[in-house]
C-alpha cells in the first residue's frame, strides 16, 4: 500500500465540505441580467467546468468570484467565510489563486522571479525596501516550478517563453499562496491540442494531490469532458444544467443550447 | 457686486478662448496620432510672433491688413506643423510614448531659439484690432469690444469643429481614427495624409490662438511653456480627446482665474489645483473623457528583463566613484563646482528614474520636488534660523510631503494623463513660490543660504555632496532590487496580475512617488546650499525637462542609465552654452536626432550593441518583441 500524504488525508476529511459555495449570484448591466440567480459549489480536490455559449455570463460570473466585479446580489463563501464583493487582492489573500485567459506575467522578471514575487507577497514582505528579492523564497519557487515542469527554464525571461510554458508559469504563480480554490479563465485558450491535455492533466493531478478545488471556464468540449469532475452550464445568465460530464452531455436543455456546436464535439 | 461678478465672468470667458483653441488642437492631435505634443505651446507662441510681424507689415490700422495678418499667421503655423510632422513625428509613431514626448521637447527647445533669433529677446506689443478699439459700457464698467469678440470666438470655433467632424469625410475619419486607429488603417485610409493633415490642423488652431492674443497681451518668449501647462490642465480636466470637454474646461479655468484674482489674488493657482483635484477624484479621465481602452501598453515592446549589475558593471561604478572622490586632489575649484552640480543632478535624475523606470510613472514636473527641497532648506534658514545640517535634514521632508499629497492624485491616473498632471502640479508649486512674496521673496528668491563653516570650502562641500548623493543613489538602487522594488515593477509590468497576487498597486505606486519626491528633495536641499540662494526657477518646467532628458538619454530601463545620462546631459548643455548663444537649438536638435536614432537611450543602445557582440544562442530578453 502506498503512503498517504497529509494533504490527501486533509482533503479526504474535508471532502464533505465544499471549498466554494455560490448562492443566488446576480449581476445586471443596464437592465440586462448577465448573471441571474446562479448557485453552485465546488468540493476540494475536484475540477468543476463552467461552460456555456458566448454571452452566457461565464466571464461575468468569474469576475464576481475573483473580485473584479461587485455582484448586485447573492453570496460567495470560501471555506465558509464570505468573500462577496472583496477586491481581487483580498480575495487572493483569502486563498484564491487565479490564471488569466490572456497570460499575465511580469515580463521584466525571470520565470523564477515571477513565482518569487507571489511568494514575497504571500509572506507579507512587499514593503521591505532592502535585501535582494532574488534571494528570497528561492527553494520554494523552484519547488513550485518543478511541480509544473518549468524548473529547467527558471532563469529565462518571461517575455521569451513559448505560450504553453507561460501558462505553466502562471499556474505556478497561482499556486504560490497555497490556495484552497483555483480559478482558471479559459486555461487552454490559444494552445495546441496536445498542450491543452498536458496542462489540464497537470492541473487535475495537482488539485487532487493538494485538495485544491478548481473552477474553470472552457470552450474546448474535449477538455471539459476529459478533465472535469462535474460541469455546470450557463445560458443567458441562468444555470441550466449541473452534473457529471456525461449527464450534462445527455441533457436535452444543454443539447438545445449547443445544437450544432458542443453537442457534436462530444460525439466521438 | 452683481456687476462685478458679471464683469469677471466676461473676462474669464474672453481668456478661455485662446486656451480652448490651443487645448482643442492638442486634444485632436492626441486623439488621432496618440502623441502628446509638448511643442503645442511653442506653436501658439509662433502664431503670436508671426501675427505681430505680418500685421505690422500689412498695416495694423487697416482691417484687411490686421485680420489678413492674423489668419495668415495661423495658416503659416499650420505649415510649420506639417514640417514638424513630416520631418520628425512621422519617424517615431511606433516609438514608446516617452520618446515621442522627448522629441516634441526637442522641438520646444529648437523653436525657442528660432523665435529668439528671428524676433529677439524683447517683448513685442501688438496693435489693437481695427474695429474693436472701443469700449462698451456693461454693468457700469467699461468693457473692451475685442474681449466680447474673443468670447464669441470660443463657441464659434467649437461649432465649426463640430460641423467639420460631423459633416465632412475628413472629420469622420478623424473621429474614427480617434476611436480605433488600427481599424481605420485596415480600411485602406491613407494614414500618412490623415496624420499630417490632423497635425497641421491642430497646429493652425494653436497658431490662431496665439495670433488672436496679439491685441490683448505682449508677445514674449515665455508664452510657450506657460500656455502648454495651462493647456495640459484644460485637457486633463476636460478629458483628453474631447473637444467639447476642452471648451468646458477652458471656460472653467478661465473663469476661475478671473475670480481667483479678485478674491484670492495670491492663490489663484491653488484654486485651479483644487478644482482640478475635485474633477479628477469624481471623474478620473476628465469631464467628458473616457477611460483609455487598452491604453497602457498601446505600443512599444514589453518591459525588458532587469538584471542586477554583474561584477564588471559594479567595478566600473566603484572606479567611477573613486575617480570622483579623488577629483579634489587635482581639479581646480571651478571644475569642482561643475562636478558638485553634476553629482546633485545625478541624484535628481536617479530619483526621477526610480518612479519612471521601475515605477512606470513618467513625471513632467519632477523639478517641483527638487525645488521644494531647495525651498525647504532655504525657508528653514530664513525663518527658523537653522544652520545647514538641520536645514538639509528638513529639506527632503517638504518635498516628500508634497509628493504624498500630489502623488495621491497622480497615481490614480496612468501614462500621459499622469505625466500631464505631474506637470500641472509642478506649475502650481512654481506659482506658489512665485506668488507668496512674503514667505519666499517671490521672484527675488531667498538669498544667503550658506553652508556651515566646515563645509564652506569647495572641496569640503563637494565631499558632502558626493557622500550624500552616492549614499542616496545606492539606497535607491538597493530598493529597486528589494521586494518593494520588485512589487513596483510588478505593478508596472502587469497591474491586473499584481492585484491578483495580493499587491495593492495604487498604494505601492503612491509610496514610490513619495520616495522619488523625497530623494529629489535631498538633491534640492544640497543645491540650495551649493548656490547660496533659491529661486522659483528651480521648480520651473525647464528643470523638469532637464531631469526627464537625463533619464531618457541614459535609458529608462537600465539602473545606471540616469547617472550616465545626468553627466552626459549636464556636461553637454554646459559646453553648448559656452559655445553658442543658440545652445537650446543645438540641444533640441541633438535630442530629436537621438530619439530618431537611439530610441532606447545611450545605455540601452550600448547594451544592445553588447548583446549583438556576444551573439548569445538565445535572443536577449531586451531585444524581444512585444507579445500579443
Amino acid at each position: 500500500m502506498t503512503a498517504v500524504s497529509p494533504a490527501q488525508i486533509a482533503s479526504a476529511v474535508a471532502a464533505s465540505e465544499p471549498v466554494l459555495v455560490v448562492r443566488d449570484l446576480a449581476k445586471s448591466f443596464g437592465g440586462v441580467r448577465a448573471v441571474d440567480g446562479v448557485s453552485f459549489s465546488v468540493l476540494p480536490g475536484t475540477m468543476l467546468a463552467l461552460i456555456g455559449p458566448n454571452g452566457a455570463g461565464k466571464t461575468t460570473c468569474f469576475n464576481m468570484l475573483n473580485g473584479q466585479l461587485r455582484p448586485d446580489g447573492g453570496q460567495v463563501l470560501l471555506a465558509g467565510r464570505p468573500i462577496t464583493g472583496m477586491k481581487p487582492r483580498n480575495v487572493w489573500r483569502m486563498g484564491v489563486g487565479r490564471t488569466f485567459q490572456i497570460t499575465a506575467t511580469f515580463t521584466s522578471m525571470t520565470v523564477r522571479e515571477n513565482v518569487q514575487m507571489a511568494l514575497i507577497s504571500h509572506a507579507g514582505e512587499i514593503w521591505s525596501p532592502f535585501g535582494r528579492a532574488r534571494d528570497r523564497h528561492r527553494e520554494a519557487a523552484d519547488a513550485l516550478l518543478a511541480q509544473v515542469g518549468m524548473a529547467a527554464q527558471a532563469e529565462r525571461a518571461c517575455g521569451v517563453l513559448a505560450y504553453g510554458d507561460l501558462k505553466r508559469v502562471e499556474l505556478a504563480v497561482a499556486l504560490a499562496n497555497q490556495p484552497k480554490l483555483l480559478l482558471m479563465d479559459e486555461p487552454t485558450a490559444g494552445m495546441a491540442p496536445r498542450e491543452r491535455i498536458e496542462l489540464m492533466a497537470l492541473t487535475a493531478d495537482i488539485a487532487a494531490a493538494e485538495g485544491i478545488a478548481v473552477l474553470f471556464t472552457e470552450h474546448d468540449m474535449d477538455v471539459v469532458f476529459t478533465h472535469s469532475d462535474s460541469v455546470i452550464v450557463l445560458d443567458r445568465g441562468r444555470l441550466i444544467a449541473h452534473g457529471t460530464a456525461e449527464e450534462v452531455r445527455q441533457d436535452p436543455n444543454v443539447r438545445a443550447v449547443y445544437l450544432g456546436t458542443g453537442a457534436t464535439s462530444g460525439g466521438h | 457686486m452683481i456687476d462685478l461678478i458679471l464683469n469677471q465672468t466676461l473676462n474669464g470667458l474672453a481668456s478661455a478662448s485662446s486656451l480652448f483653441l490651443v487645448a482643442s488642437g492638442l486634444s485632436i492631435i492626441f486623439g488621432v496620432t496618440r502623441i502628446v505634443n509638448f511643442a503645442h505651446g511653442s506653436l501658439y507662441m509662433l502664431g503670436a510672433y508671426l501675427a505681430w510681424t505680418l500685421v505690422g507689415r500689412f498695416g495694423p490700422t487697416d482691417a484687411l491688413g490686421f485680420w489678413g495678418g492674423v489668419l495668415l499667421a495661423a495658416v503659416l503655423t499650420g505649415l510649420i506643423g506639417v514640417v514638424i510632422e513630416v520631418l520628425i513625428l512621422r519617424r517615431i509613431y511606433q516609438a514608446p510614448e516617452l520618446f515621442q514626448l522627448l522629441a516634441t521637447f526637442g522641438v520646444v527647445l529648437m523653436l525657442q531659439d528660432v523665435a529668439l533669433g528671428l524676433w529677439g529677446a524683447e517683448d513685442k506689443i501688438g496693435p489693437r484690432a481695427p474695429g474693436f478699439k472701443s469700449f462698451v459700457i456693461l454693468f457700469g464698467n467699461r468693457f473692451p469690444t475685442y474681449e466680447l469678440f474673443l468670447i464669441a470666438v470660443g463657441p464659434l470655433v467649437l461649432l465649426i469643429l463640430w460641423l467639420l467632424f460631423q459633416k465632412t469625410r475628413w472629420g469622420t475619419l478623424v473621429r474614427a481614427a480617434t476611436q480605433d486607429r488600427e481599424m481605420v488603417g485596415a480600411l485602406g485610409v491613407n494614414q500618412r495624409l490623415l496624420f499630417t493633415s490632423v497635425f497641421a490642423f491642430g497646429s493652425m488652431l494653436a497658431g490662431l490662438g496665439g495670433a488672436l492674443q496679439l491685441p490683448r497681451e505682449a508677445v514674449t518668449l515665455h508664452m510657450d511653456l506657460s500656455m502648454i501647462s495651462e493647456a495640459f490642465v484644460v485637457v486633463v480636466v476636460g478629458g483628453l480627446g474631447s473637444v467639447t470637454g476642452a471648451y468646458l474646461a477652458a471656460v472653467l479655468i478661465g473663469i476661475l482665474h478671473a475670480f481667483g484674482i479678485l478674491i484670492f489674488p495670491k492663490i489663484t493657482l491653488v484654486l485651479v489645483f483644487l478644482v482640478m483635484a475635485v474633477v479628477l477624484v469624481v471623474k478620473p479621465y476628465g469631464l467628458m473623457g473616457k477611460a483609455p481602452v487598452g491604453h497602457q501598453r498601446a505600443h512599444g515592446p514589453a518591459e525588458p528583463l532587469l538584471l542586477p549589475a554583474d561584477g564588471l558593471t559594479k567595478l566600473a561604478g566603484l572606479i567611477g566613484l573613486i575617480i570622483l572622490a579623488l577629483a579634489p586632489l587635482v581639479a581646480p575649484d571651478h571644475i569642482l563646482l561643475t562636478l558638485t552640480e553634476l553629482v546633485i543632478f545625478a541624484l535628481f535624475a536617479a530619483s526621477l528614474h526610480f518612479m519612471m523606470g521601475p515605477g512606470g510613472m513618467a513625471s513632467f514636473g519632477h523639478a517641483a520636488y527638487f525645488g521644494l527641497g531647495a525651498y525647504g532648506a532655504a525657508l528653514a534658514v530664513k525663518w527658523l534660523g537653522a544652520p545647514m545640517e538641520p536645514a538639509l535634514l528638513l529639506a527632503p521632508f517638504l518635498a516628500g510631503i508634497a509628493g504624498v499629497v500630489f502623488g495621491w492624485f497622480c497615481v490614480r491616473l496612468s501614462g500621459v494623463y499622469l505625466a500631464m498632471l505631474t506637470l500641472a502640479f509642478a506649475q502650481i508649486a512654481w506659482a506658489t513660490a512665485f506668488q507668496s512674496v512674503d514667505l519666499t521673496g517671490g521672484d527675488n528668491g531667498i538669498l544667503g543660504v550658506w553652508p556651515s563653516a566646515w563645509a564652506v570650502s569647495k572641496p569640503a562641500y563637494y565631499y558632502l555632496t558626493l557622500a550624500v548623493c552616492a549614499a542616496s543613489i545606492v539606497a535607491l538602487r538597493l530598493t529597486i532590487f528589494s521586494p518593494f522594488g520588485y512589487g513596483l515593477r510588478a505593478a508596472r509590468d502587469n497591474p491586473l496580475r499584481a492585484e491578483a497576487i495580493g499587491l495593492d498597486v495604487v498604494r505601492i505606486q503612491w509610496v514610490a512617488f513619495a520616495v522619488a519626491a523625497f530623494c529629489a528633495g535631498i538633491a534640492g536641499g544640497l543645491f540650495a546650499f551649493f548656490k547660496g540662494s533659491v529661486f522659483p526657477t528651480y521648480m520651473a518646467i525647464p528643470r523638469s525637462v532637464d531631469a526627464l532628458l537625463m533619464v531618457l538619454l541614459g535609458g529608462v530601463q537600465t539602473v545606471s542609465g540616469p547617472i550616465i545620462g545626468a553627466f552626459a546631459y549636464a556636461g553637454l548643455s554646459e559646453q553648448l552654452m559656452k559655445l553658442t548663444m543658440y545652445w537650446r537649438f543645438v540641444l533640441g536638435l541633438s535630442i530629436v536626432l537621438l530619439v530618431v536614432l537611439f530610441p532606447r537611450g545611450l545605455v540601452g543602445a550600448g547594451l544592445a550593441l553588447r548583446e549583438r557582440w556576444r551573439k548569445e544562442p538565445e535572443p536577449a530578453a531586451t531585444l524581444v518583441e512585444a507579445r500579443p
